[in-house]
């Protein structure tokens, strides 16, 4: 159990210590060499990386070099990565046989590893972070810590101004300020919905209770979304921190994180984290020599969707099967066991430490009228850099998709971007100037979701986007509602007709107007949005959905039963054996001479291309 | 288990997923009113479907019968295992006896079927339906009844007397037993060691009667007629049969008789009113409220008064072990004696007097438990109502008011006072809780594996 004054003193010390990590001027002749030890970057042998440089270190006996693992830079396109301080070197893709060359030439000689570094957009290579356009725009709030701290050494946060919001909170104020500033910060829940976080933090405050509680929902489902996942596994403690601050606001002494099984390094930092705040007397009994306690537990989730959504999130806690419950009562009135209970989702809680410490003034002075802040987005698909990035609310999805997320590969065009993921929507290329917050996205289709922002050109068909979409959503169906139960699978299967060649004009009506009594008549959040990929695409694209059922045409040539079967000339031997097979008499063209496909006779069933000996039929 | 399979391996209770909408009203009325949770919700989205543990038959989970999923069932997905056809086959032939007894509860049912008020007698007609179908006699399972009072009735004054492992339950209720021998098989020596009235009949008609008419045993078919599947089940138990010759031969529910009504086209509702044969069809009062939650308790106190204190009981209603309360508790003065008595009913009602005997808090020497909400009256084989008329009509208030009527115009509305029933101890039996009948109407329990696995 440690005082505040004892908390101060980690602190001070640490603070000199680690002032290489942020003041890139620092005079110092120590060295930090940060190794990202996030899923994305582990995957790619940088555990290996981070054991070759504190061998090395040991063997050469550097004792200026510190190795430390930390989490998510957030280029994860160019990971494994390496960052060497107080200089601020930015090494890109780097593999453990590339160790020693970094120590040899940059630690010991001071040159910097030339082919290491990494190209900014214009092709240029850049040597420092700061310098490369893709963290130019961004703002970090919520991943501050990301990439500097070590996660699993809670002094290290402290240093970086750690607890030092709970102290704030515990001395310092009464539960209605705390809640008043939440308020005033503008801050809304960055789960996907938008509810503004301090409306919540109040309404269950001011339900009468013995027992709360406070939850955060690290259940992150969408399908290309690892924001939450990127904050626990780099800065586990300003989740626990915030939930604490929560739990005394609100009257709780108890919390729980819902974190997905599939995320075992979150999971292993997230207990490296509770143990030791536990240690610090961070969490446990009478806080900071105060009256208020709170400890939190980990239950770990099996990775079903449903789960993410808040009731039924309370209901697998509680260790029940995984499904939504009818709201009202919404958890604020009745929640966990039937106790009044706050969910917050990962990245809201990462805001509130930031917004204690700085203000509400200074926090809304970020972002849009409606939405405050920063918003982390999972950039995947079809982009240069696929990666973790933090904007400000307000900036435009050109500025995401070309600025940070450098562009689209290969030279092809943007077609859309889908946010939300399977609860979401996508957004055409005539709104990339669109500033993103949560009611510009609503108003073109869209919703802010919870993060996952997902880039694509134009080889992507938009119909088979929406297959896959309801292909998730029929699978994660709880099967609880009708509606969900049957209309997604029966959406789906009209999808794949479509897909398939065999879609009819009628077919488009009926999916949209299953689409929308789906929307308007599911239990949860789950099938209520399930629609939205549909509904979406058929609103910017709807020419590719008629294409597809009255040409036969899929544009982007990725529905195989569209493409067109074609014999090649040049390959073509003249035998017949094409025309001799097909159950149709499709194939044309007299003996000795190169056959033709009439296109109008075709029924794409494939015999011709089984039966060419020259496989000059595709 | 796929969604389109028939589970129809039990005894009582058939699955039809074919049919199943999903709308898990079954899955709560297992989980949350009977608490035992035999059947719930598998799989996911489209592939969600109702299961039991590992999809195994009902009949090798903890099911107890109870049937009540089958009365939530909008859809008939879940019904009973018709046993019609037997039925009909035995009436077919000629050189079988076929003898019919309906209980108490099914004469205040039946004409729902018909389109009658809820909670109108019908025994008459019932009576008159039965003799067109062919049925050889048709005898009342009240008889029966009778013959349980005054056996349960003796045991439980010679239990007390002893103190020998109170409180005493009944055991008319065969899911209630089944469920005892499943979840809390210690508390099996408090059971009464009492057959249920339709197997005491049963073996008495296939004993003293077969022997009083000349009739060959093995010639004759017992046929109940039952507000209950778990009947069905309680039939097929090893132990109901007296030297290798089962009680009963079939259970039919208050909805197949309707059935085979309708099959034989008879006009139920133009039949008249007809008696029960003689002499197995003298019944009283105390048997009539068999049918309602309260009534055993209430009947067994009418014939235990009076075995205990000699004398005339002159007030015989026992209102405070009547009515819709989950858990009923009352004391009865005796003589000198207070007896503390309790009626539950509702599985999830039984599991917390079960709690008590077990943890040996049981404040109450005598109780009767029904596994049905309301008893048999609302049993699992009785005309099942839509959840819109439950939620607009008291259905169990109605057929127990029925039946409390039928008891209040009886002559005779003491067990005891039964003069045929008086006659066959006096002819066959000898003494209640003598040796024969022992032989003919006691049974024993076993603990019984919850899942067979």
């Amino acid at each position: 159990m440690k005082t505040i004054q004892e908390i101060d003193k980690i602190r001070e010390s640490k603070r000199q210590e680690l002032d290489l990590r942020k003041n890139t001027k620092a005079d110092t002749r120590e060295k930090h060499i940060l190794v990202c030890q996030g899923t994305g970057c582990t995957s790619s042998k940088s555990p290996k990386i981070l054991e070759n440089f504190k061998n090395l270190v040991k063997e050469k006996h550097l004792d200026n070099v510190r190795v430390i693992k930390t989490g998510c830079f957030g280029l994860c396109a160019k990971g494994p990565i390496v960052i060497i301080r107080p200089e601020d070197t930015f090494y890109a893709m780097v593999t453990p046989e590339d160790c020693e060359e970094i120590i040899e030439k940059h630690i010991i000689q001071g040159e910097i590893v030339e082919r290491l570094l990494c190209k900014d957009i214009d092709g240029k290579k850049v040597q420092k972070l700061d310098d490369l356009t893709f963290y130019k725009k961004q703002k970090r709030i919520a991943l501050k810590n990301c990439g500097v701290i070590n996660p699993e050494e809670i002094d290290e946060y402290i240093a970086f101004d750690g607890y030092k919001a709970l102290e704030k909170v515990l001395t310092q104020m009464s539960q209605d300020e705390v809640i008043s500033e939440i308020q005033e910060s503008g801050l809304r829940g960055r789960g996907g919905a938008g509810f503004p976080t301090g409306k919540k933090w109040a309404l269950t405050k001011a339900v009468e209770g013995k027992q709360k509680y406070v939850v955060c929902n690290a259940d992150e489902g969408d399908p290309g979304a690892f924001m939450d996942r990127s904050i626990l596994e780099g800065d586990p403690h300003s989740v626990l921190e915030a939930m604490t601050i929560a739990g005394y606001t609100i009257g709780a002494d108890k919390g729980y994180i819902y974190v997905r099984a599939e995320y075992p390094i979150a999971v292993h930092r997230l207990q490296i984290a509770i143990d030791q705040a536990r240690e610090y007397g961070l969490l446990g009994k009478n806080i900071f020599g105060t009256d208020f306690s709170f400890d939190i537990e980990i239950r770990l989730g099996a990775g079903a969707f449903v789960c993410g959504e808040e009731t039924a999130l309370l209901e697998s806690i509680e260790g029940k099967r995984g499904q939504p419950r009818l709201k009202p009562p919404y958890p604020a009135n009745a929640g966990l066991w039937g106790k009044p209970t706050l969910i917050n989702n990962v990245e809201t809680y990462a805001n509130i430490t930031k917004i204690i410490l700085n203000g509400a003034k200074w926090y809304s002075s970020i972002g849009t009228e409606g939405s405050k802040g920063t918003k982390v987005f999972a950039l995947g698909g079809n982009v240069n850099n696929v990666g973790l990035v933090e904007v400000p609310m307000g900036t435009t999805l050109r500025e995401i998709v070309f600025d940070i997320g450098g562009g689209i590969p290969n030279g092809r065009e943007f077609k859309a971007a889908q946010t939300g993921g399977p609860s979401g929507g996508c957004i055409p290329a005539k709104h990339l100037d669109t500033p993103i917050d949560y009611e510009s996205l609503k108003e073109i289709g869209s919703m802010m979701g919870s993060g996952g922002l997902i880039i694509m050109d134009d080889t992507k068909c938009m119909v088979s986007l929406a297959k896959f979409y309801l292909q998730f959503t029929v699978s994660e169906s709880c099967g609880k509602c009708t509606p969900c139960r049957i209309g997604t699978k029966r959406m789906l299967e009209i999808l794949e007709k479509m897909c398939d060649g065999k879609g009819e004009k009628e077919d488009i009506e009926n999916l949209e107007n299953l689409a929308l009594s789906i929307q308007k008549s599911s239990v949860c959040g789950l099938g209520q949005s399930a629609p939205n990929p549909v509904l979406s695409t058929l609103k910017y694209f709807r020419d590719e959905f008629e294409e597809h059922c009255i040409d036969k045409v899929c544009r982007a040539k990725e529905c195989k039963a569209l493409a067109k079967i074609q014999i090649d000339e040049e390959k073509c031997k003249s035998c017949g054996l094409c025309q001799k097979n097909c159950p149709v008499g499709a194939i044309e063209g007299e003996a000795r001479e190169k056959r033709k496909i009439n296109q109008d006779k075709c029924i794409k069933c494939g015999t011709c291309i089984k039966a060419c000996p020259f496989h000059a039929i595709g | 288990m796929s969604s389109h399979e028939v589970d129809d391996k039990s005894p009582s209770i058939v699955r039809d997923f074919s049919k199943c909408v999903l709308c898990r009203r079954c899955v709560a009325t297992c989980k949350k009113v009977q608490q035992i949770g035999a059947i719930d919700n598998g799989g996911r989205g489209f592939e969600s479907c109702i299961t039991t543990t590992y999809g195994k038959s009902l009949n090798d989970v903890n099911c107890t019968f109870c049937g009540q999923c089958i009365e939530s069932c909008p859809v008939g997905a879940l019904h009973e295992k018709e046993n019609i056809a037997e039925v009909n086959e035995k009436l077919k032939d000629p050189n079988t006896y076929v003898i019919v007894q309906t209980a108490p509860a099914v004469r205040v049912a039946l004409g729902e079927e018909f389109g009658m008020k809820i909670g109108t007698n019908v025994a008459g007609q019932m009576v008159s339906a039965l003799k067109r179908l062919g049925f050889n006699k048709v005898f009342d399972t009240n008889t029966g009844a009778d013959f349980t009072i005054m056996e349960e009735a003796t045991e439980f004054v010679k239990r007390l007397k002893e103190n020998d492992n109170l409180p005493m339950t009944t055991s008319c209720c065969p899911a209630w037993i089944k469920y005892t021998e499943m979840e809390y098989p210690e508390n099996m020596p408090h059971l009464s060691s009492c057959k249920s009235p339709h197997q005491m009949f049963g073996a008495i008609l296939k004993s003293y009667y077969a022997e009083k008419n000349n009739i060959p045993k093995d010639s004759i078919y017992v046929v109940s007629v039952m507000p209950c599947v778990a009947k069905k089940y309680e039939r097929s138990r090893e132990e109901m049969n007296v030297d290798g010759i089962s009680d009963v031969d079939a259970v039919i529910t208050t909805r197949e008789l309707a059935r085979m009504i309708k099959q034989a086209n008879i006009e139920f509702t133009e039949l008249e009113d007809e008696e029960f044969d003689n002499p197995m069809g003298e019944a009283t009062g105390a048997a009539a409220i068999f049918g309602t939650t309260g009534g055993v308790m209430e009947a067994a106190l009418r014939t235990a008064y009076e075995l205990i204190t000699g004398k005339e009981l002159k007030e015989i209603d026992f209102k405070e072990v009547r009515g819709e309360k989950g858990i009923k508790k009352a004391v009865v003065q005796i003589g000198d004696k207070k007896v503390r008595v309790a009626v539950a009913h509702g599985l999830g009602n039984a599991r917390k007097v079960s709690e008590e005997i077990k943890q040996g808090k049981a404040d109450y020497d005598f109780l009767e438990v029904m596994a049905c909400p309301g008893g048999c009256v609302m049993g699992g084989g009785q005309p099942i109502k839509s959840s819109k008329i439950r939620r607009e009509v008291d259905v169990r208030q109605k057929r127990a008011k029925a039946i409390y009527s039928i008891d209040e115009k009886s002559a005779i509305r003491k067990s005891h006072e039964n003069p045929v029933l008086k006659q066959i101890y006096k002819e066959y039996i000898g003494a209640p809780g003598g040796h024969k009948a022992h032989e003919l109407l006691h049974t024993e329990y076993s603990k019984k594996a919850k899942y067979n696995i």
